[in-house]
């Protein structure tokens, strides 16, 4: 069973943006929707490795800052080129303010 | 004979890659993320007011040098007036060069906020520039990626030592285009280049190959139009102004990088901003802002001139119009046709960040006379 890591603070993340979250070796996005809910995924581009933390929310999509790659940060799935390859995305929950994170 | 080697299946590029230059993390100016968060925002009024502009100049231009057209017995006469030339080569500017801005923009999707105008527009102007847009789509994140590494970047235009003959050709085309129509039959008979297969992924090959065979019903179709009505009028309309209207976009393109430093791992070093005439601004989308559209690909073209003003500090001064911009390249290109080792480094102001001098020892060296 994968466990729950406490992330960050709710507020940390603005609406529709994201922040990065390093754990271990490991690095992530996570990401707060314009309906105020809170999302995670790989923290680099499936296409070149770039992280997405400077890149930019628009509605659920996720746009690198590099290529301009696009995903949907709620299911990973790869919507333009130069991106071919799904993200990896994880379960979230929200507690006393505190985003978890499973990993 | 150049030592260096600029294709993409060469020496340098395995060098690059080697010597970690490919792939690489690169410089980019300092700006908080709230700042950046409004500088990337999309939005539709900018470009759709843009392109209505654009394709209703481009129907009035062709409409007059249709009325134009001078008839013979009832029929349109094999060539155009010398009255209607002008409504032609401005009508050839808008698709043979304007459409290279707009395929770039709307290659990185920054153009529209809503993802089918870009996706519309993209596929629109990579026909008229005769850029498979699957293909180039590949090619110009290359480009993003390694910027002038050689070896490594498909895009670069002005190699060293320089091939003048051919920048010079493609003021009318006569090299790039002739290439696209090439790559089409070559796409079309189902098969890609050597060169190509190295950047489009085998998933996307499909469907270069069915763009291809589009495109080339397409043309067989304005040919047979043209043969049937004993003009040149729908090549006129379709095709040609590639040729006749390519200078725009080779004379503006060219500034991008011509002269600058190449392997090196900050924009400054290899790009350049130029300010330009509100035209030449309207035809190349703001390109001309190319240093800050290298750093912040995400930022659309309406923004860039914000920011522009947000990071001049930490860039080398723009070049104050084409004319100082072709002033500084010229020389360079010339003397490099003797000494490709020459090139312009780009002196940075005292406000900003300096040039990492690890990572760009070779470029940092004074240049030779």
């Amino acid at each position: 069973m994968a466990d729950w890591i406490d992330a960050c603070a709710a507020d940390d993340i603005e609406e529709e943006d994201l922040i990065r979250f390093d754990h271990g070796e490991r690095t992530f996005a996570i990401y707060r929707s314009p309906d105020n809910s809170f999302f995670c995924t790989d923290g680099l581009c499936t296409h070149e490795q770039v992280h997405l933390e400077d890149g930019l929310v628009m509605d659920y999509v996720i746009e690198c800052p590099k290529h301009n790659g696009q995903f949907d940060y709620r299911t990973g799935k790869a919507l333009r080129a130069p991106v071919c390859e799904n993200l990896g995305t994880y379960p979230v929950k929200v507690e006393g303010g505190r985003v978890f994170i499973q990993i | 004979m150049s030592r260096r080697d600029y294709s993409m299946l060469g020496a340098d590029g395995v060098r690059a890659v080697e010597t970690g230059l490919a792939a690489a993390q690169w410089y980019h100016s300092d700006i908080p993320r709230a700042e950046m968060k409004a500088l990337m925002k999309r939005e539709n009024g900018p470009a759709v007011r843009d392109t209505i502009t654009l394709y209703g100049c481009m129907l009035a231009f062709a409409g007059a040098g249709i009325a134009l057209w001078p008839q013979v017995a009832g029929s349109f006469a094999v060539w155009p007036s010398l009255v209607s030339l002008p409504f032609w080569l401005a009508y050839g500017v808008l698709y043979g060069s304007a459409m290279d801005s707009r395929w770039h923009e709307c290659s990185h999707g920054t153009a529209f906020r809503t993802p089918w105008m870009n996706d519309v527009v993209y596929q629109i102007a990579s026909f008229m520039m005769v850029r498979n847009p699957i293909t180039w789509r590949w090619s110009h994140a290359r480009h993003h990626t390694d910027t002038l590494i050689v070896g490594r970047d498909p895009e670069i235009v002005a190699m060293r030592p320089p091939k003048l003959a051919r920048i010079l050709a493609n003021l009318l085309g006569l090299v790039d285009a002739w290439t696209g129509w090439s790559r089409m039959l070559l796409n079309a008979s189902g098969r890609l280049s050597a060169e190509e297969a190295t950047f489009i992924p085998q998933s996307e090959q499909p469907k270069v190959i069915r763009v291809a065979r589009i495109w080339l019903a397409i043309y067989a179709l304005v040919i047979a139009a043209a043969i049937w009505m004993g003009s040149i009028l729908p090549l006129m309309l379709v095709g040609l102004p590639r040729l006749y209207g390519a200078w725009h976009h080779v004379v503006t393109g060219v500034m991008q990088h011509a002269g600058l430093a190449e392997n090196v791992l900050d924009h400054r070093l290899n790009s350049r901003t130029v300010y330009i005439n509100p035209i030449s601004r309207f035809i190349y989308w703001n390109m001309n802002y190319h240093v800050e559209h290298h750093m912040f690909p995400m930022v659309p073209y309406y923004r860039l001139p914000a920011l522009h003003a947000k990071i001049k500090h930490d860039l080398p001064a723009a070049s104050p119009s084409m004319l100082a911009a072709y002033a500084e390249i010229i020389p360079v290109l010339w003397r490099q046709l003797r000494n490709e080792e020459l090139f312009i480094k780009r002196a940075l102001p005292a406000t900003a960040r300096p040039y990492r001098e690890d990572l760009h020892q070779t470029a940092l060296r004074p240049a030779a006379a």
